[in-house]
């Protein structure tokens, strides 16, 4: 079970970054008005895929100056780190690679060690603009983790729990499937006194966002934080290509620079994840039971059967291609940040927010029970 | 077997890091030892004491001293070399600690310790993480320790932020 999970993941999170490299060619030049490649296969498809052949083609280069034994573990540490936090993401009612009890907490922990990566890669190259890069960009990481955390501990607060696959089954019509929720009710909006419960009706109305409207407003700013954690832009400053060439990866070349490039798309698809399962009811379907319509139950399928797996697959991918399209968008859209105003954005905006936020989701699991 | 596995992990990279000159290489000596200790935790059933070691002294801790270690050298492409000091002192304490040590785990009857006995089944039970029980002896039964260390941290906070504000002399 185990192993297959293992091989489900590496594989899914294969294709999805290739998706996303293909969408980012095909996204970026929609909004610039342009084509995108259109020469490799049916509309350009191919063209990801020869990116990768090309990329390992190339020399492998470590320049003589280097530090060489840093220099060639940053790039696996780095890849490691992210890969690491997909462990414990479900895929599914049932599929699951490592159920832990502490999920969100270990993937805080975890994500925190892809900093350690790019301090050796920044400094294992011996440059000045890779060093740069690397201090900006742990700089920006340790800063936005706060709000992020933030943001997340405000869910596990209404959730009161820290594992992700329970978090996914509090958020649908299978909640009272889930072994120690047999008792649990959902009520619209989480305010008991309406009197509208919504524990069989599923759908979007028990989605984290609308369980807890107060999580919506997590919900932009862990995205905001999100990106910046995975140095997407607008947040790409240690990436800068016009300033610092291309940041800490800016001697890497062949496969090495395969794995950073690998290990950013992962984490892009890692932390779009994480707030799908977080705020946007994970693998639960959207649609709601409307009386003898069940289209909840239809979309859903029988726990434990093989079109729940298929469906939550479905939903789950689908809703994380979706905030991954926000990010390109938000890439194409919006001119990069000064540092300044990266950490004004980050301490003075979002952080009072975020602890505005944990206080009343607090408030708000009082209305819940 | 996994334990020995991590044990050897942790004492190799414990011992590099004490014996190498190089700073930079010793941080790093110290991220592999400190992940290697959380795998020995997570062995001992201390999942959260595990992820909060990940946490507190490899997302911080190590971190900082890398930054420190980053910003303050490598002027002149030369790394920084620690030196030895006290030589015959540090030997001394060492070894004190470690004949304590040795005597106190050969003293020890390990067969009839009650928690050896207990670690067979499964200690978890019924819960599946140590958070909750951590929770509620936090504010139950320690709530006077935890709310003095916080208070210790904000006034950490609070100094360092006093440190850090930037004194505007008059003009």
């Amino acid at each position: 079970m185990a192993l297959l999970a293992f091989v489900i993941t590496i594989s899914l999170m294969l294709v999805v970054v290739i998706v996303v490299v293909y969408a980012e060619r095909k996204v970026a030049a929609f909004m610039q008005d342009r084509l995108g490649p259109t020469e490799a296969g049916p509309y350009g498809t191919l063209q990801p895929l020869l990116d990768v052949l090309k990329l390992l083609q190339k020399e492998d280069i470590i320049p003589a100056a280097a530090d060489k034994k840093l220099f060639a573990v940053a790039p696996i540490l780095i890849f490691a780190a992210v890969f690491a936090g997909f462990a414990v993401i479900p895929l599914s009612p049932t599929l699951v690679p490592a159920g832990v009890g502490i999920g969100v907490f270990y993937l805080l922990a975890i994500i925190s060690l892809d900093v350690i990566g790019l301090l050796m890669a920044g400094w294992g190259s011996n440059n000045k603009y890779a060093m740069l890069g690397a201090m900006r960009s742990v700089a920006q990481i340790v800063s936005y983790e706060i709000p992020a955390g933030l943001a997340l501990l405000s869910v596990v607060m209404i959730c009161q729990s820290l594992d992700f696959q329970e978090i996914s089954y509090q958020q649908g019509v299978l909640m009272n499937a889930f072994p120690g929720l047999e008792q649990e009710q959902n009520w619209l909006f989480g305010i008991r006194s309406l009197g509208f419960e919504t524990t069989t009706v599923g759908g979007l109305t028990t989605w984290n966002i609308f369980r807890a409207p107060v999580l919506l407003v997590a919900f932009i700013v862990y995205f905001i934080a999100s990106l910046a954690e995975c140095n997407r832009a607008p947040f790409d400053i240690p990436e800068a290509e016009s300033e610092l060439v291309a940041g800490f990866h800016v001697e890497y070349s062949g496969f090495r620079f395969a794995t950073f490039f690998l290990a950013e798309y992962a984490m892009m698809v890692l932390v779009c994840l994480v707030a799908v399962i977080l705020f946007l009811g994970s693998w639960n379907t959207p649609l709601p039971n409307i009386g003898p319509i069940a289209l909840a139950n239809w979309t859903t399928g029988a726990p434990g059967g093989i079109a729940s797996v298929v469906w939550g697959g479905f939903w789950l991918i689908s809703k994380t291609l979706v905030l991954l399209f926000v990010q390109l968008w938000a890439r194409w859209t919006y001119p990069r940040l000064r540092v300044d105003q990266l950490m004004h954005l980050c301490w003075k905006v979002l952080t009072p927010i975020s602890i505005g936020l944990v206080l009343l989701a607090g408030l708000w699991r009082l209305l819940m029970i | 077997m996994l334990f020995y596995l991590f044990a050897a992990l942790a004492t190799i990279s414990g011992a590099y890091m004490v014996l190498t000159r190089n700073l930079l290489y010793a941080a790093f000596a110290l991220l592999l030892t400190l992940l290697s200790i959380a795998g020995i935790f997570v062995m001992l059933f201390a999942d959260f004491v595990a992820v909060v070691q990940l946490m507190v002294y490899v997302g911080g801790v190590l971190v900082l001293i890398l930054f420190g270690i980053m910003l303050s050298t490598r002027v002149k492409d030369k790394s920084v070399m620690s030196q030895n000091v006290n030589k015959s002192w540090g030997s001394m304490v060492a070894g004190v600690v470690l004949v304590g040590l040795c005597y106190t785990i050969l003293q020890t009857d390990y067969a009839t310790l009650p928690w050896i006995e207990a670690a067979s089944t499964d200690v978890l039970g019924e819960q599946k993480s140590t958070v909750q029980a951590i929770g509620v002896k936090l504010m139950t039964d320690v709530v006077l320790p935890f709310e003095i260390a916080s208070l210790l941290l904000l006034i950490a906070l609070m100094g360092s932020a006093y440190i850090a504000t930037d004194k505007q002399t008059k003009l």
